[in-house]
């Protein structure tokens, strides 16, 4: 059985349906680039795989356990933004990452000396120790986003959920921010879902890339059909693949 | 160049700062000359030396009769008070902000509520007050505890709303339970606005402690105002107000430094 399972999905707020008839399977380790025009329900999905949202029918498993009913341990995620907390110093942040499970949300002498050291490595390999005591506000967009995937590493998620994490960057950062997350995928193989606009950072990224799209369009009543996963194209095997053909 | 761009320089605009300070002194000084000139014993604009020396009077010497500078002594009285009742409410708003903003259960039970009990003038209510509490200590300051903290509540519960609901997700995603995310993740971002909210409120604060004074106290600086006040005694009004108002803007002042002391991260969010 495939690492992450989504059977059947449907979900509809209220009458407008967005999703319909979407099933997907993931082997563990793959980067899975989800990618398709505005509106078209790709962030509902990761919000789906985050368990933010419950689907109106049908099921998401991530290693075979109960669909979960609210975000937890399992899955990691960052967002475009706010994806870090602005009251804690960089490494605060990193070491919230494990603290915050405790029933007080931190640690104390031993532990705490501990998970501080963890967090230094974790900041020497994102590139962040220079700036460790800092508040998140006065760190550049790309570094606050470093810090971001640090934070939700830290933490052990079995999947990793990006939406849109470079949308809000100039493109030199995003190009430095990709290479960076290729590196980190590298060391830690860790199965990751991304939401992106960007269809070649979908493609340079991911080891599969999904589209959503609607099947069906009624030009008179737009909303009357939802999106499905139109093509599941797999970067690695298909180097004949181009951007056009998505 | 339009009248939106024109930026005043440092010298123009400190003079700006000072006019209407100026200005209100000047007024008051002639006013008073004109009065003085044609009745020397008016009370109603008395001089500003009159008030200086009266001020330093208050300042220094004790009542005869009790042998306490009343001044002090009211002060002191008033601003234990205003202490109480502000520093119940602010904690009594950070309870519930955190427990409305936070808990839809705890949203659905007490927002129209708060909202409703909102709208309730504080003072039409200081009669009950006075009967239920009695004349002492308490009705005081129950009087501004409740005249600010609905306010307090639906200003930091719409504060904790604000906080982003990627920071809230993210925090679950960490494995953070209710209680971790109200302590490590709300609170924190709430202390910041505390002190905005806290500072808002002094004046209404301010308000209500001088009302229940005035209608029963026996020491308080706005008992003593309502007190003298039979006996037209303008140069002691002014001075308590002036007083006062000297009070209430560097409580303002230190809140604003102490929350950029502690909350460095708020940058310029205070």
């Amino acid at each position: 059985m495939s690492f992450v399972v989504a059977e059947n999905i449907f979900q509809s707020y209220g009458p407008r349906p967005i999703l319909e008839r979407v099933n997907l399977e993931v082997e563990e380790g793959a980067f899975i680039s989800i990618v398709g025009a505005s509106g078209c329900g790709k962030s509902t999905f990761l919000r789906l795989l985050l368990a933010q949202e419950q689907p109106t029918r049908g099921e998401i498993r991530i290693a075979g356990s109960a669909p979960a009913s609210e975000p937890g341990l399992d899955r990691g995620v960052v967002f475009q933004r706010y994806s870090v907390f602005p009251h804690l110093t960089v490494r605060q942040n990193i070491v919230a990452g494990e603290s915050l499970r405790t029933s007080a949300g931190r640690f104390w002498g031993a532990a705490r000396a501990a998970a501080r050291a963890r967090a230094d490595e974790t900041l020497a390999r994102i590139g962040l120790e220079h700036v460790a005591d800092q508040y998140p506000a006065t760190l550049s967009g790309g570094m606050q986003q470093r810090l971001a995937i640090g934070q939700a590493l830290a933490a052990r998620p079995r999947i990793l959920l990006l939406d849109e994490p470079f949308g809000a960057l100039d493109p030199g950062t995003r190009l430095s921010m990709h290479d960076f997350l290729i590196e980190l995928r590298r060391d830690i193989g860790m199965t990751v879902f991304m939401v992106t606009h960007d269809l070649e950072e979908g493609f340079k990224l991911g080891d599969r890339v999904i589209v959503f799209d609607k099947l069906r369009w009624d030009p008179t009543d737009p909303d009357a059909y939802g999106a499905t996963i139109t093509y599941d194209l797999d970067t690695r095997t298909e180097p004949g693949v181009s951007v056009a053909s998505a | 160049m339009r009248l939106i761009n024109r930026e005043p320089g440092r010298v123009v605009r400190a003079a700006l700062i000072a006019l209407p300070f100026v200005a209100v002194v000047l007024a008051y000084t002639i006013g008073s000359e004109i009065r003085l000139a044609a009745n020397p014993a008016d009370r109603l604009l008395p001089a500003p030396s009159t008030i200086g020396e009266t001020a330093l009077r208050l300042f220094t010497e004790p009542d005869p009769r009790s042998d306490r500078i009343l001044l002090w002594h009211d002060t002191r009285a008033s601003l234990l008070r205003l202490a109480a009742g502000v520093g119940i409410a602010a904690l009594l708003a950070t309870l519930f902000g955190l427990l409305i903003g936070l808990l839809p259960v705890m949203r659905a039970t007490f927002a129209g509520f708060v909202a409703v009990i909102s709208m309730v003038p504080p003072l039409a209510v200081l009669p009950i007050l006075f009967i239920v509490f009695g004349l002492g200590e308490t009705s005081k300051v129950v009087l501004i505890v409740i005249g600010i903290l609905p306010f307090m509540i639906r200003d930091l519960s719409q504060r904790v709303l604000e906080i982003p609901r990627e920071t809230i997700v993210k925090a679950e995603t960490l494995g953070a339970s209710s209680l971790v995310i109200a302590l490590h993740v709300a609170l924190p971002q709430l202390l910041p606005r505390l002190i905005q909210s806290v500072r808002l409120s002094l004046g209404p604060a301010w308000l209500f402690l001088i009302a229940s004074e005035a209608i029963s106290a026996e020491t308080g600086l706005g008992y003593r105002i309502f007190l003298v006040r039979r006996f037209l005694a303008m140069d002691i009004i002014l001075t308590y107000v002036l007083w006062i108002t000297l009070l209430a803007f560097l409580t303002d002042i230190a809140l604003r430094w102490l929350g950029r002391r502690l909350f460095p991260w708020a940058g310029a969010g205070l």
